[in-house]
């Protein structure tokens, strides 16, 4: 690259080749023929970082050749009337939604006040209270029913009795009908591996529940005592578990 | 003096001492009706009525309405009334008669049926001018008829690409006009719920109100006048499927447009103006300014009359029927009984407003409202004269409805009941009753004499978008977003 502009000095004294333009115009044609050959010959490194350059520039390319084309032909995309018809004097309002809006709003600033808490408090021990090894979960969590301690000593993570929790509150999504099932196990929290293991439930959670007095049967006749069901709400917050069966 | 034939046992009277007190009656517009009367001071509204219409010797009595002054309703006594108003018993106390509707409409008490069969929200509902048709608008792009004496569909008319927003019957009854989002307006003939001539297309956004030629200027009901959001009114010809004259001049969406019995064109729009227009050759005459926000709706004083046409409330029958007679015949019925309601004075226009206040208007006289209307807390989503032009009930978001008088807009009084906004209102033909139907999915039926709550009619799953009452007063029918209408009856 030149570090001065004596090239466009030149050019502008002296003007350019007399065939300048017929041999741009030839290198521009040449330039697929090469760039194909390129892609073909290349190897190593060098093609495996072209290849997904490439990659990368042909999706963008058949992008905007498809935004061009639906500009172009200009069809009706909605055939069918959309939904939530409502009277001319409700129209240019947006009316319910605005409710919504401000109960969303709200909810916002009382999260926002709340705050975010450590799902994880550092606990300190040792004479002098300088140790800080040990963890407590601050969060709900389960245990399940053979749960013994680890002798207190070398127990890293402290679970609280007050925070365990055994039942929850299972919605059926088509029945819309609440049941209090008693929790079999947490089945993955998508926080991190970690909680899984501990049993830590946080809203989002799948947990396996089980159904068993709700009576399902599978086609083979036998009764279905187990199924998943994922967390809807904070249940530090609120002292339960409401959860939404995954049928 | 002239003495009329009072009852003889007011001898009983003389034996106790009686104050008694000078009246002159008047009518609304102020004219005496024979000399000054003595009447004791506890005379009853009844014998008022005896009285009054033994002066004004007509064949049948008339029922009629005592107001002390013009402002104190007599109820009970003529005492009571004197007394709240703290006038003075020497002077002689002028009383102005209004006459009452003859008939007396029933209120409705139960739901008779709930007609099922649009697939999406109703949005607009109306009675043919006599009361024999119904139709119904809806966001699935349908227009339906429904059968009245089987509470049944009868036709299903598809022509509209989507929601049909408003619905409009011809004064004569056998058009109905229907506008959709799409700015496409059909006319339907009810009897075989086929579409008459070819759609009407020429608006740019969708319809928002459709009102047709009155009548009495008409009586083959071929104009048409329909406002859009694009901000024009076209004046379409039915007959010949083609629009007539474009009206511009609005810069925002036009909310409302009335076609008034003068012959004048009265438009509302989002720019917080009313326009009016001569219909015959679209000149604008007057813009009313004043409002501070969108102007949602108009009220014209003899809406009621030019809705029904030649029609009258009064003959209905059980069975509804179709109006007979030749036009000529028709037009001058219309005419007679457009000039009674109409009176001496000029039409008045209402405008409700997103400002929440209301404006009354002469427009045909004046630029100047001749009064303004506050009072509500929250949006005006519709006005409404009653029949006989006397009472003015505005809904609003603020879940109350107001009463005001008609003529001078002074408040009345406040029905409070619903708990949500409340969307439209009806009166019955007779102006005592009032039906309310609002976002809590209730309906309301309103005692206007009381000012309280009649009926409430409790039913649909949904909000209630649109109310109707049809004009020989048997019948209510509500449509709402649950998707089914529903008939309400004695």
């Amino acid at each position: 690259m030149p570090q001065n502009e004596h090239i466009e000095l030149h050019r502008k004294r002296h003007g350019q080749r007399l065939d300048h333009h017929e041999r741009k115009r030839k290198k521009e044609s040449r330039e697929a023929h090469e760039r194909s050959h390129k892609a073909r010959k290349m190897i190593g490194l060098k093609a495996k970082l072209y290849h997904k350059q490439r990659h990368s520039e042909k999706i963008q390319m058949k992008k905007t050749l498809k935004m061009h084309e639906q500009r172009k032909t200009k069809q009706k995309n909605d055939d069918k009337t959309p939904e939530g018809a409502v009277p001319a004097y409700l129209l240019d309002r947006e009316g319910q939604s605005r409710a919504k809006i401000l109960s969303n709003m709200i909810k916002q600033k009382r999260k926002e006040k709340a705050g975010k808490w450590e799902v994880l408090k550092v606990i300190r021990t040792g004479k002098r209270q300088k140790k800080a090894w040990k963890r407590m979960v601050t969060k709900v969590c389960f245990v399940g029913d053979n749960f013994t301690r680890k002798p207190p000593k070398y127990e890293r993570f402290i679970r609280p009795m007050g925070l365990r929790f055994k039942k929850a509150h299972v919605t059926h999504p088509e029945l819309k009908a609440t049941f209090c099932l008693p929790i079999l196990g947490v089945k993955k929290n998508p926080s991190s591996p970690l909680y899984t293991t501990l049993g830590v439930i946080t809203k989002g959670t799948v947990i396996e529940v089980n159904v068993s007095e709700l009576g399902l049967v599978t086609q083979g006749g036998k009764v279905i005592w187990g199924k998943y069901a994922q967390v809807t709400n904070n249940p530090e917050n609120d002292g339960c578990i409401n959860a939404v069966l995954l049928v | 003096m002239p003495v009329a034939n009072i009852p003889v046992d007011r001898i009983s009277y003389a034996v106790r001492y009686v104050e008694r007190l000078l009246i002159q009656f008047q009518d609304e517009t102020g004219e005496p009706l024979g000399s000054p009367f003595d009447v004791p001071l506890d005379i009853t509204p009844d014998k008022l009525q005896l009285v009054c219409n033994a002066l004004l010797q007509k064949e049948e009595p008339v029922p009629l309405a005592f107001f002390v002054r013009g402002e104190a309703e007599v109820v009970e006594s003529l005492r009571v009334c004197v007394k709240a108003l703290g006038a003075e018993t020497e002077a002689v106390l002028p009383v102005v008669y209004q006459p009452q509707a003859v008939f007396r409409v029933r209120a409705v008490a139960r739901c008779t049926s709930s007609l099922q069969g649009h697939t999406e929200a109703v949005i607009s509902t109306a009675f043919s001018p006599t009361g024999k048709y119904l139709a119904s608008g809806s966001g699935d792009t349908t227009v339906r008829f429904w059968d009245l004496t089987t509470e049944t569909p009868q036709h299903t008319s598809r022509g509209h690409s989507h929601w049909v927003l408003t619905i409009s019957w011809s004064p004569d009854g056998r058009k109905l006009a229907s506008g959709c989002k799409n700015s496409q307006i059909c006319i339907w003939d009810p009897v075989t719920g086929q579409q008459i001539g070819k759609t009407l297309t020429g608006h740019t956004k969708w319809i928002t109100w459709i009102c047709w030629e009155p009548l009495h200027l008409n009586p083959e009901c071929r104009y048409l006048a329909s406002s859009s959001k694009d901000g024009s009114v076209r004046v379409w010809d039915v007959v010949l499927g083609r629009c007539e004259r474009i009206l511009t001049g609005h810069t925002q969406s036009v909310t409302c447009v009335k076609w008034g019995g003068d012959g004048l064109l009265y438009t509302s729009s989002q720019d917080r103006t009313i326009k009016v227009w001569r219909a015959t050759d679209g000149v604008q005459c007057r813009t009313l300014q004043g409002h501070a926000h969108w102007v949602n709706t108009l009220a014209l004083s003899t809406d009621y009359v030019l809705r029904t046409g030649a029609f009258e409330p009064a003959d209905a029958t059980i069975n509804p029927q179709d109006q007979t007679g030749t036009l000529e015949e028709l037009k001058e019925k219309a005419l007679q009984r457009y000039n009674k309601v109409r009176g001496s004075a000029p039409e008045r226009l209402v405008s409700g407003s997103d400002d929440f206040t209301l404006f009354l208007w002469s427009p045909a006289e004046d630029k100047k409202p001749l009064a303004r209307l506050t009072g509500h807390s929250a949006l005006v989503n519709e006005v409404l004269f009653s029949p006989d032009t006397r009472l003015l009930a505005s809904a609003s978001f603020d879940k109350s409805i107001k009463i005001w008088d008609g003529r001078t807009g002074k408040y009345l009084q406040s029905l409070r009941g619903h708990v949500s906004a409340v969307y439209q209102v009806a009166w019955s033909a007779d102006s005592r009753l009032l039906v309310s139907g609002s976002s809590d999915s209730t309906l309301k039926v309103w005692d206007i004499k009381t000012g309280k709550l009649h009926t409430d009619l409790p039913g649909h799953a949904d909000e209630v978008f649109a109310v109707d009452w049809s004009p020989d007063g048997q019948r209510v029918v509500s449509g709402g977003k649950d998707k089914c209408l529903r008939i309400w009856r004695r």
